[in-house]
């Protein structure tokens, strides 16, 4: 099976807490929390696809779109 | 999102704090859920009163609503009529083993097909940050400003004594175990108990010192440890997590339906 390739990082900001827990256990560091405290994908390119971010989001807030 | 075929859409963004643990909850849940392909029209979802039985709101299943400790006692009634129905009960940790102790206890011992997910925050998070009898000794509360010297249940122990047939234990860390426990729950033919460890930032957070929702879900990957590990060896303070029971035992709604025939026995 080929590794997933990053499409888009779907962020819904109206459901978005900015806890900032996806930001804290992103093994790449790929987010960051903006000015207005909701999370924004800064390093899409060191994307690795591992949906942890949307796995453990408490607001349902992320989706990682991927292809194969 | 696949999962967003299983949510209230109008109702987010949900109530509950920036952090709380409860939402991963959901997520985990819902993970399961669509893994396993269930259809909503197969799941009855019942809750009590308190921050995490807020979760039924959310889910676009059949849902009740109940009262304060008594979810499992509606279920049961539920799972009684409609057997073929998958039962899914959300608990806090107070509403679960405080006011809905006794329900919890006897619906273990019946072992009847429930699912029960005990989210322990070791607080009432709704009312204020009252302790709980999850918080365990030295806890700050606002019902405890010197400090809890109550000890804690063991969610886990308690189950076992009272007779469920399935028991595990996860946090909300470990969000791929806990899709799969949860998974395993749901498809476990008896009365089964899942504790998940979930973090209350604004209350037991605050008042304990605990920091945000990051460093309480750092403090469940550093304090837990796979069941019989060698890291447990070397260190028993750290919790264990994982499936700690799963064995058969004659389910109460196949019992039932056995003493109806029984007794309708030449009629």
């Amino acid at each position: 099976m080929a590794k997933p390739k990053l499409e888009k990082h779907h962020i819904n900001n109206d459901w978005c807490k900015g806890c900032g827990i996806c930001v804290a256990l992103c093994p790449k560091k790929v987010l960051e929390l903006d000015d207005h405290e909701k999370v924004s994908a800064l390093r899409p390119q060191d994307c690795i696809c591992c949906k942890l971010c949307e796995l453990r989001c408490p607001d349902l807030a992320i989706e990682v779109e991927t292809k194969e | 999102m696949a999962l967003k075929a299983y949510l209230r859409e109008r109702f987010f963004p949900h109530l509950w704090c920036p952090g709380c643990g409860h939402g991963t909850v959901l997520n985990g849940l819902l993970q399961a859920i669509e893994k396993m392909g269930l259809s909503r029209n197969e799941i009855v979802m019942v809750s009590g009163i308190g921050c995490s039985s807020r979760i039924t709101g959310y889910v676009d299943f059949h849902t009740l609503h109940t009262i304060h400790g008594r979810a499992l006692a509606f279920a049961t009634g539920v799972k009684m009529a409609r057997p073929e129905l998958n039962l899914i009960v959300p608990m806090g940790d107070g509403d679960a083993l405080a006011i809905g102790g006794n329900h919890f206890i006897h619906a273990a011992r019946r072992n009847i097909d429930i699912t029960a997910i005990v989210m322990n925050n070791r607080i009432y998070g709704m009312t204020g940050g009252q302790f709980s009898p999850l918080s365990g000794e030295d806890v700050r509360a606002t019902t405890a400003p010197y400090l809890t010297i109550d000890p804690g249940f063991d969610v886990v122990e308690l189950s076992k004594a009272a007779g469920a047939t399935f028991v595990a234990r996860t946090t909300t860390f470990h969000i791929k175990q806990m899709a799969d426990i949860i998974q395993q729950a749901i498809l476990h033919e008896g009365f089964s108990v899942v504790e998940i460890f979930s973090q209350c930032p604004t209350y037991f957070g605050r008042k304990n010192k605990a920091g945000d929702a990051v460093d309480m879900i750092a403090y469940y990957k550093e304090n837990t440890t796979p069941i019989g590990s060698k890291a447990k060896k070397e260190n028993p303070n750290l919790i264990e997590r994982g499936i700690f029971v799963q064995n058969e035992k004659p389910e109460y709604c196949n019992q039932y339906e056995q003493l109806v025939q029984k007794a309708m026995k030449g009629r």
